[in-house]
């Protein structure tokens, strides 16, 4: 009979579960606060800070996210997942977005069910060695040892690589960025592969960073970008819309400090319907008027979080590359607000 | 009304079913019954729909993609370019093969800890319960996590062996290097290969091994034969004749033949590029699992055997030296046999123990079947579901035969009763 009555309960714990993935956004604002799933710590993409307080990169995403939906960039709960963990997190529904260098690829998108809200960071992976190997290229690498974060497409990409390249290698397959970091200061790899920009971040945090070298070949594309489970579109929309919003206020000139100035109204027509003063956009998305405006509040716009959390004046010193705007030579292109 | 109705069974009614008691335990047993039914078939359509909900349909299919990463450690030929199923077979056999190492060093740590723990002398017997209670009573996963930082901390890097004034040297006639990426101990090798003489090339030199063993069970069951014989004689004339001599022959020649014939030579690991190569490399991973796993596992079959031994009546050992046998003889004849009945069936859990503990290999990075299938696998390829029962499936699998082999030995040497 106990055993009836403990499948029971596992029954309906489960019916309870699976009705609360039908619409995120009504759970979401039930809650209440936003789930995110964040990394185990690379430092200014998601990492706390000194008190304890979630801060990077793909952090400023939930929170520009949270404050669109919630009006509370706070209300968001960090749950740091690993290169295995994240993805059944978000399937499971433990998480409402993953925000963690997650590289789009075909075979995620497609067949792991999930829906990727756009790219916040072009990324391509690299390599790091100790200055003292002399290796200036990753042709010389033949033989390495490789420490290499498990469950990513670096691993695949690291494989491919090696392989036409006619190179053998040594993997250490690891599970966290903090645990790599270790073992390649002990020694115990010779490399450490993954994104350029997670190699910049890791050796910004190390005590002699001019010892170590990354290797200019850039071995894969790495867009890497925020995603939330297929199935639900208007979850996916506003998430990636809100995206869009903080890259649209760059190109647009909207930044936080001018916000206010700029909400009473402007001549700009696609600035007055981001900002909710002109046109309905928000409704069409199940949010206020004013949602593209407290996201943007949250951490500025793009270019204001990419300077803050990853940019030149911080230690991770990540040029904008790649991640510059379309009129300044980048990728970076938000569909219009229209 | 006439109660003589006794022997004719009053009509069944349905509250019966209910109200009688004989009927009660029926009716709830039945209850049970389609309650746990209806709570399966609600899990299992529940798990259909929701994964339908996501578009992933259940199947193995995934299993004969191509995996297009590496591992490390591979008893067989294995590439990125194979399937998700080979990548499982590599990672069980991986677990197989630590199960297997740590299996043995546990038995004869614990059983030397065991015995120890019982000595007359004082400081050994209080070194072994320190032992005992350290290794016992500290989650293995920190144990593994120990070693392994010991070994990737503390020991030299491959460069340190390197140049005029290098900082470390091999040891044992520069045939083992320890560095912080693992042990490099010399590789067996054959000069003939057996497989590629008769055609087989797939089969490597498995046949020389396979050959090797067949040898060695031919001299096991001749040595057998030839302490029968002795025994024999010994019964009909009272003095035994001197056998030791012709165990080691038989042992050794047949052996030693085999080896000159196979060309049997030791490749030595050495300093190229940024590794050794040549050699067999024990990584790093595999040494914390299995220094770890021994260690921690050998507490618990070290009180097994404490518990064995002391379950024999102290009147076995008095007896013994009663006739004169001296300690280490009472021991290994009298007692440690008796004992074995105790010991053998909580030391079955110990090894099903170990074999499930390999799991923790992820923390170290050891590939295994949790990392392999369990890990990257499901990673790479979203079949959470189907992953999970393979590995559930197989664990299973394992463990049961680990059980019947434990139980057949263990009716062997069970006290014989008629």
């Amino acid at each position: 009979m106990k055993k009836s009555v403990f499948l029971g309960t596992l029954a309906t714990a489960a019916l309870v579960a699976g009705y609360a993935s039908a619409a995120t956004l009504d759970d979401v604002k039930a809650r209440g606060s936003l789930n995110c799933g964040v990394s185990t710590g690379v430092n200014g993409f998601s990492a706390p800070d000194a008190n304890g307080v979630w801060q990077g990169f793909d952090v400023a995403v939930c929170r520009a996210v949270a404050a669109a939906v919630l009006g509370d960039p706070m209300a968001v709960n960090f749950v740091p997942t690993t290169g295995q963990t994240r993805f059944t997190a978000l399937a499971s529904g433990e998480i409402d977005i993953l925000a963690r260098n997650t590289t789009w690829t075909f075979s995620r998108d497609a067949d792991l069910g999930f829906t990727f809200i756009g790219v916040n960071y072009y990324d391509g992976q690299g390599f790091m060695v100790n200055r003292a190997l002399g290796v200036s290229s990753a042709t010389e690498l033949d033989g390495a040892t490789v420490c290499i974060q498990t469950g990513t497409t670096t691993e695949l990409n690291l494989a491919d690589y090696f392989r036409i390249n006619n190179m053998t290698y040594e993997p250490v397959p690891i599970e966290t960025n903090a645990e790599a970091q270790q073992q390649y200061l002990a020694g115990a790899c010779d490399v450490y592969t993954t994104d350029a920009s997670g190699l910049a971040a890791t050796r910004a945090s190390f005590e002699t960073p001019g010892d170590h070298v990354i290797l200019p070949e850039i071995i894969s594309k790495e867009p890497l970008g925020p995603l939330v489970r297929q199935g639900d579109d208007q979850w996916a929309d506003i998430a990636r819309w809100t995206l869009n919003a903080l890259v649209a206020a760059e190109e647009l000139g909207v930044t936080s400090s001018n916000l206010e100035q700029m909400a009473a109204g402007t001549n700009n027509p696609e600035i007055n319907r981001l900002l909710g003063t002109e046109g309905d956009l928000g409704a069409m998305i199940g949010l206020d008027a004013q949602w593209a405006m407290r996201a943007i509040a949250a951490g500025g716009n793009y270019g204001e979080i990419f300077a803050a959390t990853i940019g030149e004046a911080t230690p991770i010193g990540l040029a904008r590359g790649l991640n510059a705007q379309w009129t300044q030579g980048g990728l970076l292109y938000a569909p219009p607000f229209r | 009304m006439a109660m003589d109705s006794g022997a004719q069974q009053p009509a069944f009614r349905l509250s019966m079913l209910l109200y009688d008691s004989r009927y009660r335990s029926m009716t709830i047993q039945v209850f049970a019954l389609f309650v746990l039914m209806f709570g399966a078939a609600w899990l299992v359509y529940n798990t259909k729909t929701n994964l339908e909900a996501l578009g992933k349909p259940f199947g193995f299919d995934f299993l004969f993609n191509t995996a297009g990463y590496d591992i490390a450690q591979r008893p067989i030929e294995y590439s990125s370019q194979s399937t998700h199923l080979r990548a499982t077979v590599v990672g069980l056999l991986n677990t197989l093969i630590l199960a297997v190492m740590a299996c043995i060093t546990a038995t004869v740590l614990g059983v030397a800890a065991g015995v120890l723990r019982l000595s007359n002398n004082w400081i050994v017997a209080r070194l072994m319960t320190v032992y005992i209670e350290t290794f016992r009573n500290v989650p293995v996963l920190i144990w593994i996590i120990v070693v392994s930082a010991v070994m990737s901390e503390s020991m030299p890097a491959p460069s340190a062996f390197r140049g005029e004034n290098a900082t470390s040297s091999m040891l044992l006639f520069d045939s083992v290097a320890v560095t912080n990426r693992g042990v490099y101990v010399p590789a067996p090798l054959f000069s003939l290969d057996l497989g590629a003489v008769l055609g087989m090339p797939n089969l490597g030199t498995g046949l020389n091994w396979l050959v090797i063993l067949g040898v060695l069970v031919a001299s096991f069951w001749l040595n057998k034969r030839l302490l029968a014989h002795a025994t024999a004689v010994q019964n009909a004339t009272g003095i035994r004749p001197k056998t030791w001599w012709k165990s080691l022959l038989i042992f050794l020649a047949p052996l030693a033949a085999l080896l000159v014939i196979f060309g049997f030579h030791a490749e030595y690991p050495e300093l190229r590029g940024f590794n050794f190569q040549g050699g067999i490399q024990m990584r790093n991973s595999l040494i914390a699992m299995w220094i770890g796993l021994s260690i921690y596992t050998a507490a618990f079959i070290a009180e097994n055997v404490r518990a064995g031994i002391l379950a024999i009546a102290k009147g076995q050992t008095e007896a013994a030296y009663a006739l004169g046998l001296q300690p280490g003889k009472t021991m290994r004849l009298v007692i440690l046999p008796q004992a074995m009945r105790v010991i053998v069936p909580p030391l079955i859990s110990q090894y099903l123990n170990i074999t499930k503990n390999t799991s923790l290999g992820l923390a170290v990075g050891y590939m295994d079947l949790r990392s392999t299938l369990g890990g990257i696998t499901i990673n790479q390829t979203g079949r959470e579901l189907e992953g999970m029962l393979l590995l559930m499936l197989i664990y299973l699998a394992i463990s049961l035969i680990i059980s019947t082999v434990m139980n057949y030995y263990n009716n062997r040497i069970k006290l014989k009763e008629r």
